[in-house]
């Protein structure tokens, strides 16, 4: 299942605790990455270039912050029980949204799942009906009404 | 709850910290605000919860982890608090969220996201929920995704 840079990946053990180790807890010092330096034994300069080089492969997203969904505008997750030949159509219209930031499709009779964001309810429901409007297909809404997972990051397993 | 710096400090670090010796120091120049203020504002945020987490934010599909199900569940609303909180601190789920039921269309009121290798794996995983769940269990589904359409952070406007 490993794809060739995986392996690469796997064999660097400063790759795998950069990624792995500091998915929370990051510093909020004036040189965070120096510090994390300091905890794996390394330089500043090389802890930047192995995060740079795990940005540039794909294997981290970024380094920031994660927010919690609500706290600052409104989002809410969305699903579409599309026709099969009209999903292509449907699913370009939906992507096209800049307050759409993520849309897959799943294997199901709801077969488009997306998640919209805006500043506030008002632009919510007026996307979401918007949505409505242009594709033609009415739209599950699924907000979040509680979040039950405290979010750590995630454990990575290297097998 | 989050004022105007406070979505500053939001909308200036969503595509992530620069990777650049003093990262907080290049935020703050940029908002206009102290370093100090800046690690005050951020640590208040994250006491109370608004930031969840700061750090590294891996790309899981790159990883390996090629099977992403979304797991929905139908469990009785009085219990949904209880049986939430356990399924959401089991390891392999990421996301764990209590969510209106539309019956007839839907009628599944919590929902787990889980990330595994492959499909087998990730139904292994489904097992154990339902084993969590017992009689709890009314019916689930596991909808995988087939096609990632479009995937980006969260972006909200300056």
């Amino acid at each position: 299942m490993h794809g060739h840079n995986t392996d690469v990946l796997l064999d660097d053990p400063l790759k795998r605790r950069l990624l792995n180790d500091f998915q929370h807890g990051f510093p909020i010092s004036p040189t965070p990455y120096k510090d994390i330096g300091e905890q794996l034994g390394i330089s500043e300069v090389e802890v930047l270039s192995l995060l740079a080089t795990l940005q540039d492969d794909g294997f981290i997203s970024r380094i920031g912050a994660v927010f919690r969904a609500n706290s600052v505008g409104a989002s809410m997750l969305a699903a579409m029980a599309v026709p099969e030949d009209d999903l292509d159509r449907v699913a370009q219209i939906i992507s096209a949204y800049d307050e759409v930031n993520h849309n897959y499709e799943r294997e199901h009779h709801y077969n488009l799942w997306f998640v919209v964001t805006a500043e506030d309810d008002a632009h919510l429901q007026n996307v979401l009906l918007d949505m409505e409007k242009c594709t033609a297909c009415p739209v599950l809404f699924l907000p979040m009404l509680h979040d039950y997972h405290i979010d750590l990051g995630f454990e990575l397993k290297w097998t | 709850m989050v004022d105007d710096i406070d979505r500053r400090i939001i909308v200036a670090t969503q595509a992530g910290l620069p990777l650049t010796a003093k990262p907080y120091l290049q935020l703050a120049t940029q908002i206009g605000i102290s370093h100090d203020e800046l690690k005050k504002r951020m640590q208040a945020m994250q006491d109370s919860g608004v930031i969840r987490r700061i750090g590294a934010v891996p790309n899981h599909y790159k990883l390996g982890y090629k099977a992403n199900g979304m797991t929905v569940w139908d469990v009785p609303d009085e219990k949904v608090q209880e049986l939430g909180q356990k399924i959401g601190s089991l390891a392999f789920v990421s996301h764990c969220y209590h969510r209106p039921r539309h019956l007839p269309e839907w009628a599944y009121n919590l929902f787990a996201m889980v990330h595994a290798h492959n499909r087998e794996e990730a139904l292994q995983q489904v097992n154990v929920i339902a084993d969590i769940l017992g009689d709890n269990d009314r019916g689930h589904d596991v909808l995988f995704s087939t096609r990632i359409l479009k995937k980006t952070g969260m972006r909200i406007a300056s």
